[in-house]
């Protein structure tokens, strides 16, 4: 195959027109629209009920809150094991 | 005729062939083959073939059943994705490896007895190391020794575990096994190792990450899941293999957080992927063991998809790490798309494959009331959307613009990345023809809205949490680093160790020879007094002088016949 496959140059160009997701405040609404989609799912919790098998399945927001707090603090919680794990990137190479 | 062909056979037979063709038909030749394998594999029917004694053992070299079907299945499937995507690829090292690679598992697969197994396990082993060391760097070849010794002592325990337990057993049938015996032991710790159990783990995040951009795709589909499905035909039910499982489950991504290497990301999510598995063969009930055949079978087609979207971000900006990328969905929208739809898929969306399979093996693990398994697994379902889900789309094609501008994947590999996920789209929405394939008959309902609430629920609060920790700078940015895994024992402090214990060795001979080499030459000496060329019991006379005496000797035998 020939060679410009592997090295495609980069064409960014002058002037390029930014999209529609490049402006601050079009993240800030794709945070929001999360944030309402979030408390809309929480809130089907007042009228559905769900199926236990161990008991708490059912609490009001269990798998909101499940969900939000456990990855929260496995993020925290990795960057700490960061401070032991982590070296320099030519650290195997040495 | 075709029938008694084994399955897997034709491509390994077929990648002798690879290096003398030109490369014009290479390519047609390799997608041909497991064309011709899958459409053999739906022509036989289920039952037992190519029976033949050994030693007085019974050997059967293929059993055709639903567990084996499934896998084979899939096998076939990824390696006709995995030869589309690397079709630009001109490489006849790997694309003969890949071929007998990807055979050899097949053959595994459908490996009625443990020596078959065997045979087929080491070879999975010596043709995969070769598409590692076709990533040609320093560090790939490296990786590949590493990758070589490990995986071969897996095939060594497996061997050996044969043998003893065919000794307590009388057979060398490959059944269920488990761990009454020591030979189960052996050959548990045999799966483990090419299953990635913790510890056991790193030569996976080491060496698949190092393969070339198509070589990864071909690698991650067929070792780990091969050993799922060994561990599902040999431990059903093995309570160990839950623990082992939620520990795989969870571990793993605290790795995949802070790792930058974006295909090394995608190992450690491969890894925590096979926790999933692990536990649902542990739980060993028919859902548990659908649940884990049908994750196998899912987690295929997205690990591939994820894989294949990484790896033409690194055919065509030449690097995979989340510190260097970033803004690519301008130039690569179609490659950006892909990836999304196979994070949606490994995050368990609703209406994508992990779904209704993920789901299933939670369900069972609650039906049968594993607490602890079921809040971690759990945890690991919200988790993984954070290293596949978010980070690996977000981080390459999104989050701060690089600058980068690359290209477009080359067609071969948006055809690929187009069929997985037309496939994890497909399977999410009408799971009917997977369920049906499963080994037990499936009974399970995915779509309930007790499993969609509450699976969307912890989907996007843990999206939230993730907008959270970005908008407030608390998550971890993408650095150059290496991050320390286990084989850190063996790569540093085994290293280390051994220098040290090379240098203390050789400083302690030295100091023998210097103490004893004394007393050794005063008795060399001593005996090279006496034995010495000049010494009394080893005088010798000169030539010269002898010569003399012959002469002379001869002089007066001539002179006396004369007479």
């Amino acid at each position: 195959m020939d060679d410009h496959m592997f090295h495609h140059p980069d064409r960014k160009a002058e002037g390029e027109k930014p999209n529609w997701i490049d402006h601050p405040g079009n993240v800030r609404r794709i945070v929001w629209a999360l944030a309402a989609v979030s408390a809309a799912l929480l809130s089907l919790d007042l009228f559905l009920h769900k199926h236990d098998k161990f008991g708490f399945e059912s609490l009001f927001g269990f798998f909101a809150f499940y969900g939000f707090a456990l990855p929260f603090l496995l993020v925290l919680a990795a960057k700490q094991l960061r401070k032991i794990v982590m070296r320099d990137e030519d650290y195997y190479d040495r | 005729m075709i029938a008694s062909i084994p399955p897997g056979l034709i491509m390994i037979v077929g990648a002798v062939l690879v290096p003398f063709l030109p490369s014009r038909v290479r390519g047609a030749y390799m997608l041909a083959l497991p064309l011709i394998g899958i459409w053999q594999l739906f022509s036989l029917d289920p039952g037992s073939y190519g029976q033949m004694s050994l030693f007085g053992f019974d050997l059967v070299h293929v059993r055709i059943d639903k567990l084996s079907i499934v896998f084979g299945v899939i096998f076939y499937i990824a390696a006709i994705l995995g030869i589309i995507y690397a079709l630009h690829n001109d490489d006849r090292t790997e694309q003969t490896a890949s071929l007998a690679y990807m055979g050899a598992a097949i053959g595994a697969t459908f490996a009625g007895d443990l020596i078959t197994l065997f045979v087929y396990w080491e070879m999975t082993a010596v043709t995969s190391v070769f598409i590692v060391w076709a990533g040609k760097t320093e560090r790939s070849y490296q990786a590949g020794m590493r990758y070589l010794i490990i995986q071969v002592l897996s095939g060594v325990l497996l061997a050996a575990g044969a043998v003893v337990l065919a000794r307590e057993t009388g057979s060398f049938a490959f059944d269920f096994i488990g761990i009454e015996s020591l030979g189960g032991w052996l050959i548990l710790a045999a799966f483990g190792i090419k299953c990635a159990f913790p510890l056991l783990h790193n030569w996976l995040q080491d060496s698949y990450p190092e393969a070339s951009p198509t070589g990864t795709v071909f690698l991650s589909a067929f070792t780990t899941k091969l050993a799922v499905y060994a561990l599902a035909r040999g431990y059903p039910g093995t309570e160990m293999l839950i623990w082992i499982g939620i520990f795989m489950s969870a571990w793993p991504i605290f790795f995949a957080i802070i790792e930058n290497d974006l295909r090394r990301v995608l190992a450690y999510s491969l890894n925590n992927q096979l926790g999933f598995m692990v536990a649902g063969v542990g739980i060993g009930t028919e859902l548990a063991i659908n649940g884990a055949a049908g994750h196998a079978f899912a987690h295929i087609l997205y690990k591939a998809l994820l894989l294949m979207s990484m790896g033409a971000v690194l055919h065509r900006t030449g690097t995979a790490k989340g510190s260097e990328l970033g803004g690519l969905y301008r130039t690569m929208p179609w490659t950006t798309g892909f990836c999304v739809v196979g994070a949606a898929a490994a995050s368990a969306f609703p209406l994508f494959s992990g779904f209704v399979t993920k789901t299933m093996i939670l369900t069972a693990a609650a039906a049968e009331g594993h607490l602890v398994p079921y809040l971690v697994l759990l945890f690991s379902s919200a988790a993984v959307f954070y290293h596949s889900g978010i980070k690996i789309p977000y981080f390459a094609f999104f989050a701060h613009d690089s600058g980068k501008r690359p290209g477009e994947a080359p067609p071969n590999m948006l055809v690929a990345m187009g069929i997985a996920a037309a496939l994890c789209v497909g399977i999410g929405v009408y799971p009917d023809p997977l369920y049906a394939m499963l080994p037990f008959p499936v009974t399970y309902v995915p779509y309930t809205t007790d499993h969609v609430v509450s699976d969307l629920q912890l989907l996007m609060f843990s999206a939230l949490a993730f907008a959270v920790l970005q908008r407030t700078g608390l998550y971890p940015k993408e650095l150059r680093s290496t991050v320390l895994d286990f084989d850190w024992v063996y790569r540093r402090l085994g290293r280390d160790w051994t220098v040290f214990l090379a240098e203390r060795t050789s400083n302690a001979l030295k100091t023998i020879y210097a103490d004893f080499g004394g007393m050794l030459n005063r008795v060399i000496d001593a005996v090279f007094h006496y034995h010495g060329p000049k010494g009394l019991l080893a005088r010798t006379q000169e030539i010269g002088q002898a010569t003399l005496v012959i002469t002379v000797v001869l002089a007066i035998f001539l002179t006396a016949f004369y007479l």
